[in-house]
């Protein structure tokens, strides 16, 4: 049974066609990686899946709900930047991803003081306990994704859309932060939705690499088609799968 | 040596940024003493020392006839005037400023309104305030907001709108209604330039204090002023603005300080 489909969706803006005919279905738990050009429709086809937008034709349906039409709970986000909230201190911005759903937007009593204690434990989860009283601009670009990150997953989304996540950060602080995520996601086993620039990147974490593209291109109107999903790679593995044996040969392995 | 990478050490700051007032006050020196030693009974310019005397004498003595220090009753109607007038406007520019930045209804509804209204020249429609709402106090109070308020709401919902949009969709995704995206991420937002807001209205509303009071009054700073241009006494007049000056400047340094202290997340030099 599949959890994320995606039918048939179209995305036009005005006359100009973005994304088209696209067609997809997830496995819960699967992390996909979506790279393509600039101005491909991949950061298009996210805001489809967060409901930010809805398309022109066709559905995409979580969980067997109905298509969304607003952003809710089942599905966490994190941006390049401008994710967390910077009025608030750390630990309130843990907070925030459970108590925002409230009718005041915030815990009351020893409720508050529980979700605290929660919110210091995810912030050290993120390796950012020591700071959890401090404001996110005193920050650094990978400390902010990791409270980015920690605070969607506080909230317990079903899915989990990251839009270039770690586009703005150093080689250094990406790579431990592929470490972060991979990590997390062997805990929760979420489904996972990132769009990012670096091939590299895309293939080390997806278990599947769609790739956006024009399959139709008109010279004299660039803009006359839009894109779609020109490839689906198997990522898993290293990007070369079915290399594990899948019966039981009751041959003794090396380990 | 170029000159825009040339920097005043601290002290020469100093000495640079006292150096205007003792210009001003040197230059007024000179003029007095020249009318002065021409016309010793001139009034236009009357000696420092003659105006520190007036200064003295205007907050320590009470009136001849009631007994009352004219100068401390002037400062605190006025001040009530204008803290009263700039808090409400306050208050309804922020409810109004953020209806208007979060909810595009509200904004197709009033934005253009609200721009059409701040193109009234607030000192017009005085006289209809005085019809309105007499002579008494209301109609100061209302003359400050209805200056004040039309550029209060046009700056507050721009500021609203210009939240990112991504940070709108992360409250969304945490499960915040409208009501909660309001109060915990908008509101705290634009408090410090709420504070900011009030700190550049607070120029019009002392001119609409000012000109309300010129008109009709019986207590005030702007109407003492205008009262005593008629005796042509130069040294209270020079007595009031300077001290409409410093309270001004005291207001304003009062309000960047609570916004530091209340907001030291908000760091883009407030």
């Amino acid at each position: 049974m599949s959890f994320v489909t995606v039918t048939d969706v179209f995305q036009t803006y005005g006359a100009r066609p973005i994304i088209e005919r696209v067609n997809i279905t997830v496995d819960e738990g699967e992390f996909i990686s979506i790279v393509g050009a600039s101005g491909c429709g991949k950061s298009t086809f996210l805001r489809l899946l967060l409901a930010q937008e809805t398309p022109t034709r066709g559905s995409v349906s979580i969980a067997g709900a109905p298509p969304a039409t607003e952003p809710g709970l089942d599905r966490g986000v994190v941006f390049q930047k401008y994710s967390v909230f910077p009025h608030m201190t750390l630990r309130d911005n843990i907070v925030a991803g459970e108590s925002f759903r409230r009718g005041w937007g915030r815990f009351f009593g020893a409720e508050a003081k529980a979700a605290r204690d929660r919110a210091d434990v995810t912030l050290s989860r993120c390796g950012l306990d020591h700071v959890a009283d401090q404001y996110p601009a005193t920050l650094s670009g990978g400390m902010q994704q990791r409270l980015a990150i920690g605070q969607a997953l506080a909230a317990r989304p079903r899915v989990l859309l990251l839009d270039e996540p770690f586009g703005a950060l150093d080689p250094g602080t990406r790579l431990s932060m592929h470490d972060f995520l991979t990590e997390l996601r062997a805990e929760t086993g979420m489904t996972v939705f990132m769009v990012t620039h670096d091939l590299h990147e895309a293939f080390k974490l997806g278990d599947r690499v769609l790739v956006f593209d024009k399959p139709r291109w008109d010279p004299h109107d660039p803009n006359a088609y839009g894109a779609t999903i020109t490839y689906d790679f198997d990522a898993r593995d290293g990007g070369i799968p079915f290399q594990s044996l899948k019966e039981n040969t009751n041959v003794l392995q090396a380990n | 040596m170029r000159l825009i990478n040339r920097k005043p050490s601290r002290p020469f700051a100093v000495f640079l940024m006292l150096l205007p007032f003792a210009l001003v006050f040197v230059a007024y020196a000179i003029g007095s003493d020249i009318r002065l030693s021409a016309n010793p009974q001139d009034k236009l310019l009357p000696a420092p020392s003659r105006v520190w005397d007036t200064i003295v004498r205007l907050v320590s003595e009470g009136d001849r006839r009631t007994g009352r220090i004219l100068f401390w009753h002037d400062t605190w109607a006025s001040l009530k005037r204008l803290g009263l007038g700039i808090t409400i406007s306050a208050f309804i520019g922020l409810i109004v400023g953020l209806l208007i930045g979060l909810l595009p209804l509200v904004r197709s509804f009033l934005a253009q309104f609200v721009a059409v209204l701040s193109m009234i020249p607030p000192l017009a429609l005085l006289p209809i305030l005085f019809i309105v709402f007499g002579l008494g106090e209301l109609s100061k109070v209302v003359l400050i907001v209805v200056g004040t308020l039309p550029f209060l709401i046009r700056d507050l919902s721009q500021r609203v709108i210009e939240l990112p949009d991504e940070m709108l969709v992360k409250a969304q995704t945490l499960g915040a209604s409208s009501w909660v995206i309001a109060i915990r991420v908008a509101l705290p937002q634009i408090m410090p330039r709420l504070i900011q807001s009030v700190r550049l209205s607070l120029g019009p509303a002392w001119l609409f204090l000012i000109a309300a009071e010129a008109i009709a009054s019986d207590l005030g700073l702007g109407y003492r002023i205008f009262l005593v241009r008629r005796y042509l006494a130069m040294d209270v007049i020079f007595t009031y603005v300077i001290w409409i000056t410093i309270l001004a400047f005291l207001i304003d340094w009062l309000l960047r300080a609570a916004s530091r202290k209340f907001y030291p997340w908000a760091q883009e030099g407030l």
